[in-house]
């Protein structure tokens, strides 16, 4: 593991399975501590202590919140403590088995978090017959690495094969787009870009504390007030806005709220709100940062109209201006090249990235092959609401597929692309010609 | 494996009851002083932690101070249950200007003695001024006290007592590994097998309920569904439903027991018409043979003499009773004095959904406000004594006549 520079508050990162920095006997004051492995590669801590009982320390965990209670469940087989997912349709559920779970629920990230932490939001949340959810986050870099054996599978389940040796690509120099500025505004109504960054060194959603969140929350503000030019903008926390703030946050379209999804509440992510949440936009409402809603940072570019070679360009700008203020004051984003920018849920990483546009389709919506055309082109639809909305008047959010393995320019490419053939496509329907012609093949 | 289990149960049992009992094992645990751990404590000191309580109105944001925060952070109870925990579904929940909460729960039995700085105070503001400090509790589950407990049928529809009983020795529902969760069920459901003669029944598991037994338990008014409220969820009762939940009834449909709902059980004994001695007589018969039966096999309920019995929320302390009927009282209910009467005679109203409910016309349930610090046959004679008030002010206002406001039942303070 290459050497960086340590955040403050960051405790050392271990992705070997060397045990964590044993205590040593002057720091503990008369405790003793030891390491034991078990004969099938299991790693713990036990610290045992004087029997008086008024000094006794808590065994393994770090974090004084979540789910700590590892070693006692250690007293109960894995086979009692196997979740029943027999009713379960989710990418966790696919993959756990007993054996696994046997293996894995020993451990914890030097943070404290545990198996049973991943995957709580996947046992507690079924799933749908039609729509198959990952089931499990992580609660900090550290999960991807300690609960590998699960997540790698997750990954190359939910990511088209993404397997464990592969390097992930990332490219924000905007200038490697081609084209993207003429998407027809008849036609595309807006553009947008989204993605989500990690600081370096502290827990995720799941599992921060408070004092960790409103450092995140306190060192985004610091980074995003230093920002210039059109850049130049706002800061607004969830708990101290007036109404009038947020009413006007609500009618540009910018205002999140308390998740009520069961996905995200059984992860523990909505806990402490609305305490360090906030958003902060620039003066022409055009880059927009949510600050500890499902992620540490989503940062979006937005505008209406159909130039999203405009909106990528103020995207990566900005992002990137973003990572040197963090960096300036000696921090950084979660990234490694095997998974690209490292955020809560599994189906978010290497990108992190979804490009879309809002576009009238009432013609080829109704076409039979429509989802097949948007396959081939590796773009799904979704209703204006979002994730989980129906589509009102025929016009979709149609955006990019794909997360993990492609670089943004790709990925950008491949929406700007898609629209444009989308767009001839729904300009013939409306001349009652064919659109056999124009089909695609599978990219 | 049973019977190692129950050794190593007992190990536990007997930590915990000297843990209990012992004002040096009070002190609880402190979290492991390994690097990480230690480093993150000096990088984010209490004060960094503490939850921003301004806009909060529960018992738990009333009492707990940035003082008592620091000095119980770091502490984890012997199931590693942290103050943090205890306290987050306050956070989660500021409440509501007219409703106070009581905004935080109990992980394990122990939790009560190693966050008694938070605890006892949030506990003497619920339970109206019971000092657990200095103060005893009362148990009496002997139902031939009680008193003219027949009610004048043509105003009280129905009559119920309920409580809560956790298993000694295993963590409560915010807090409960799934593990422990399946053992609370093996335990109880065994001795509920036990039962003989008008206890007799049978146990329903959630996960595992046919579509028509759902039905049935529906219409029956038994049937408990994974709980919405987010002040429950945020406790973290909710996790790994419906493992291990169920519902056990008697044959005769008026002795039931709902299993890792809320705490690990909850018995309520209920029936039509007006006759509170006979749920009461059998409520307390039921109530002694399951224990007996957890008994001979190595099991106890979680109960101390200043506490009584141990529930999830502080809130269901001591009896843990709700002992109340379902009446009719057209002219009562839109006398302005109502809500004093009630008042005075220690009872409350609600609808009869339950908690947090409206009343429908003007049918209400109405029940002992207290649960702790007075016992079981004194709260039942409680609520026997004041309904039979209330239908006596219902028929004087039928004739035309006045009624008057009794006076208030002596509490612990004011």
């Amino acid at each position: 593991m290459e050497s960086r520079p340590r955040p403050m508050g960051a405790q050392t990162v271990r992705y070997k399975a060397a045990p964590p920095a044993v205590c040593a006997a002057g720091e503990l004051s008369g405790r003793r501590c030891g390491v034991w492995v078990c004969t099938v590669g299991k790693i713990g801590i036990f610290v045992s202590s004087p029997d008086n009982g008024s000094n006794r320390t808590q065994q393994g965990a770090a974090m004084p919140f979540g789910n700590t209670h590892n070693q006692m469940k250690m007293n109960y087989s894995s086979d009692q403590e196997y979740p029943d997912l027999s009713k379960h349709n989710n990418h966790m559920a696919k993959i756990l088995t007993p054996a696994m779970y046997e293996r894995l629920r020993s451990k914890q990230t030097p943070s404290g978090f545990t198996l049973d932490d991943v995957i709580q939001t996947g046992v507690d949340n079924p799933g749908h017959p039609f729509i198959m959810t990952v089931g499990c986050v992580a609660g900090d870099e550290e999960t991807y690495e300690v609960f590998k054996e699960l997540l790698d599978p997750v990954i190359e389940d939910r990511h088209g094969g993404y397997k464990p040796a592969d390097k992930h690509k990332t490219d924000l120099n905007p200038d490697n787009l081609k084209g993207g500025d003429d998407l027809d505004p008849n036609y595309v109504l807006s553009s947008r870009v989204r993605t989500g960054r990690s600081i370096r060194g502290f827990c995720l959603p799941p599992h921060c504390s408070r004092g960790e969140r409103r450092m995140v929350e306190k060192l985004s503000n610091e980074a995003l007030d230093s920002l210039t030019g059109d850049l130049k903008g706002k800061y607004y926390a969830l708990k101290n806005m007036t109404d009038a703030e947020q009413q006007q946050l609500i009618d540009d379209h910018f205002l999140f709220d308390k998740p009520v999804s069961p996905l995200l509440l059984a992860s523990g992510m909505a806990r402490d709100w609305p305490d360090a949440r906030g958003i902060w936009h620039n003066d022409n409402k055009t880059f927009l940062v949510w600050v500890n809603e499902e992620d540490h940072l989503r940062v979006i570019s937005m505008q209406k109209g159909g130039n999203m070679k405009e909106v990528f360009n103020r995207f990566c700008t900005g992002l990137t201006k973003i990572e040197s203020l963090f960096k300036e004051k000696g921090h950084e984003f979660m990234w490694n090249e095997h998974l690209g920018y490292v955020l809560t849920c599994p189906s978010n990483l290497g990108t992190g990235l979804r490009a879309g546009v809002h576009m009238k389709l009432p013609n080829m919506s109704k076409h039979a092959k429509f989802e097949e055309v948007l396959k081939r082109l590796r773009l799904q639809k979704r209703g204006t609401g979002g994730v989980d909305t129906a589509a009102v008047g025929g016009v979709f959010d149609i955006s990019n597929a794909d997360r993990l393995g492609f670089s943004e320019v790709e990925l950008v490419q491949m929406v700007v692309d898609g629209v444009k053939l989308l767009t001839e496509m729904e300009k013939r329907l409306e001349k009652g010609q064919s659109i056999d012609d124009l089909m695609p093949a599978q990219k | 494996m049973a019977n190692s289990f129950t050794r190593m149960i007992s190990g536990r049992n007997t930590a915990l009851m000297m843990a209990v009992g012992a004002s040096t094992l009070a002190s609880g645990y402190l979290i492991s002083d390994n690097t990480s751990a230690a480093e993150r404590m000096r990088t984010y000191p209490p004060s960094a932690d503490y939850p921003d309580l301004r806009k909060h109105n529960n018992c738990m944001a009333a009492a707990l101070t940035p003082a008592i925060y620091a000095r119980l952070r770091d502490r984890a109870t012997a199931h590693n249950w942290t103050l943090d925990q205890c306290i987050q579904t306050g956070v989660d929940n500021p409440g509501h200007p007219f409703i106070k909460t009581v905004g935080m729960v109990a992980g394990d039995e122990e939790s009560y003695e190693v966050f008694a700085e938070i605890f006892d105070p949030v506990i003497k503001d619920r339970h109206n001024g019971y000092d657990p400090r200095t103060m005893k509790h009362p148990t009496d589950l002997d139902s031939s006290k009680i008193t003219s407990g027949f009610f004048d049928e043509r105003y009280v529809l129905s009559s119920r007592v309920r409580t809560g009983r956790s298993i000694r020795g295993l963590s409560l529902p915010p807090a409960c590994t799934r593990s422990e969760r399946r053992e609370v069920e093996r335990v109880v459901v065994t001795a509920l097998s036990g039962l003989k003669g008008d206890l007799a029944g049978r146990y329903y598991s959630l996960g595992d309920m046919s579509q028509r037994e759902q039905q049935q338990l529906i219409d029956e008014h038994f049937l408990f569904d994974k709980p919405v409220s987010p002040l429950l969820t945020a406790a973290g009762m909710a996790r790994d439903w419906p493992d291990a939940r169920g519902i056990w009834h008697n044959n005769d449909k008026n002795f039931l027991i709902w299993i890792n709902e809320e705490d690990h059980t909850r018995i309520i004994s209920m029936e039509k018409g007006g006759n509170m001695k006979r749920v009461f007589e059998r409520f307390c018969k039921g109530l002694k043979q399951v224990e007996h039966l957890i008994q001979e096999r190595g099991w106890e309920f979680m109960w101390n003499e200043r506490l009584g019995y141990i529930l999830t929320c502080p809130s269901n302390l001591g009896t843990g009773l709700r002992a109340g009927v379902h009446i009719r009282l057209p002219f009562l209910s839109k006398d302005p004095r109502f809500g004093k009467v009630l008042e005075n005679l220690r009872l409350q109203k609600r609808g009869t959904g339950g908690v947090d409910t409206a009343a429908t016309g003007d049918t209400f349930d109405i029940s002992n406000l207290d649960r702790l610090g007075k016992s079981e046959v004194e709260l039942v004679q409680l609520v026997i004594d004041g309904v039979n008030y209330l239908i006596e002010c219902e028929k004087r206002l039928e004739r035309g006549q006045d009624i008057k406001i009794p006076a208030p039942i002596p509490q612990f303070r004011k």
